[in-house]
């Protein structure tokens, strides 16, 4: 039997119907959720059949032949759950505009240019300690049509899946200090300010390589396991 | 072996969730992703739906569903509804699982305007088993057929409401907190 999840912390989510996010009006369920306590199937993780995942898809700068415009990155960060527990060998799936603000999407109208070398998609395995770690090119910031004026801040929407259905997260990691956050109501419709500050990464020395990429880092807690913790399951020395 | 309580180890907020956008098409799905199992025997196919009842062309639906055996974990399926709305996956019946539940799949849906994705089922029709499965019996009466599924000519379908229509919106799909 699949061990159920903490229930607890999910306030952190946004709330499906947030008027100030134009498009969430006719898509958002009206009607109570039904729980769904210890359900085998939603308890299980998908076994993915990713196929091989080399370096090159890790790699968002080396996947064509010439090298894509835009300042050149580093993102890493760990994979753990709400327990502390690193995830190992969890698929790390992202998604990005270029450094115009571009999607290499043909739906995307944008008037800003396509770049030959970027696509912007990339995906990774966690490491043994749930570690993941990107190259890319900074996205920028694009309009959109919410609002007079809309702009979404620079993001990276990341994919993740966790130990169980359940736990399946999609998301979008912000850059420090864009001046866009409070005018976004993607990025505002999670309401309580630390949870907010959570999908802001932050600049990392130690991520960040001479002469070649500045560092991000950017830590993913997913949900976990509802069951009594023990010390030797924490994360460093535990506490006490 | 010190022990302390779940409250108390809460030192990990979770990262919030944001909705999946308009352009996650040319990353998320592959190729094999509608195709569940290769030469199955069942084609599960719907429309996703938003409370103007227009189909939605950017949702992307994910299903985890047991084998015949009622072994969770091994079947795994995704597919855009690019362009019209639509998604089909080809597939086994899934045997009951251990937890009592009748033959089902989980399906997950994320979309451009849902900031958080949503979880429902599709069961299938004339299952004897459904009459004890116990998450549908926590479903209202006159809200259970959304998560029934209709034999058609194409196989089995299972459109997806994500909000009702009208005052009473009943013909809105029920999703699980799950």
């Amino acid at each position: 039997m699949a061990e159920p999840l903490r229930r607890d912390g999910r306030g952190a989510h946004p709330d499906r119907d947030f008027p100030a996010y134009r498009s969430t009006a006719l898509r958002h369920p009206k009607l109570p959720l039904v729980p769904l306590h210890d359900p085998e199937t939603e308890l299980t993780a998908p076994f993915l059949g990713t196929g091989p995942i080399g370096p090159i898809d890790a790699d968002l700068t080396a996947q064509h032949d010439g090298t894509p415009l835009g300042e050149r990155i580093v993102v890493t960060g760990q994979v753990r759950d709400g327990n502390g527990t690193p995830l190992a060998g969890q698929l790390v799936e992202v998604w990005q505009a270029n450094a115009s603000g571009r999607y290499a999407q043909a739906e995307d109208a944008h008037d800003a240019p396509l770049d030959p070398n970027f696509t912007g998609v990339g995906r990774c395995l966690t490491d043994e300690h749930g570690t993941y770690r990107f190259t890319t090119v900074k996205p920028g910031p694009y309009p959109w049509r919410n609002h007079d004026k809309a702009w979404r801040p620079a993001h990276i929407h990341f994919s993740l899946f966790g130990t169980a259905f359940a736990a399946r997260l999609i998301t979008q990691m912000y850059f420090p200090g864009d001046p866009l956050f409070p005018y976004d109501p993607v990025m505002q419709s999670v309401t309580d300010p630390a949870a907010r500050e959570r999908m802001v990464a932050a600049f990392d020395l130690d991520a960040t390589v001479d002469q070649w990429a500045t560092g991000y880092r950017w830590d993913i807690v997913l949900r976990g396991p509802d069951r009594t913790v023990f010390e030797h399951d924490l994360p460093g020395d535990g506490g006490a | 072996m010190a022990e302390r309580n779940a409250e108390e180890v809460r030192e990990q907020p979770l990262t919030p969730a944001q909705t999946i956008g308009p352009f996650y098409g040319f990353a998320l799905p592959y190729p094999g992703g509608p195709v569940i199992v290769p030469d199955g025997d069942l084609r599960v196919h719907g429309t996703v739906r938003d409370g103007a009842g227009e189909a939605v062309p950017d949702a992307l639906v994910e299903v985890l569903q047991a084998d015949p055996h009622g072994r969770v974990g091994g079947l795994f399926g995704r597919c855009s509804t690019a362009p019209a709305g639509r998604f089909a996956f080809t597939t086994v019946r899934p045997g009951a699982t251990g937890d009592g539940c009748a033959p089902h799949l989980a399906f997950l849906v994320h979309a451009r305007g849902l900031l958080l994705h949503l979880h429902t089922r599709m069961y299938f029709p004339d299952e004897p088993l459904n009459a004890y499965d116990p998450v549908l019996a926590k479903v209202p009466n006159d809200r259970r057929h959304t998560l029934i599924a209709v034999p058609d000519r194409d196989g089995l379908r299972l459109d997806i409401r994500l909000q009702g229509s009208g005052e009473t919106g009943g013909d809105e799909t029920v999703f699980f907190d799950v």
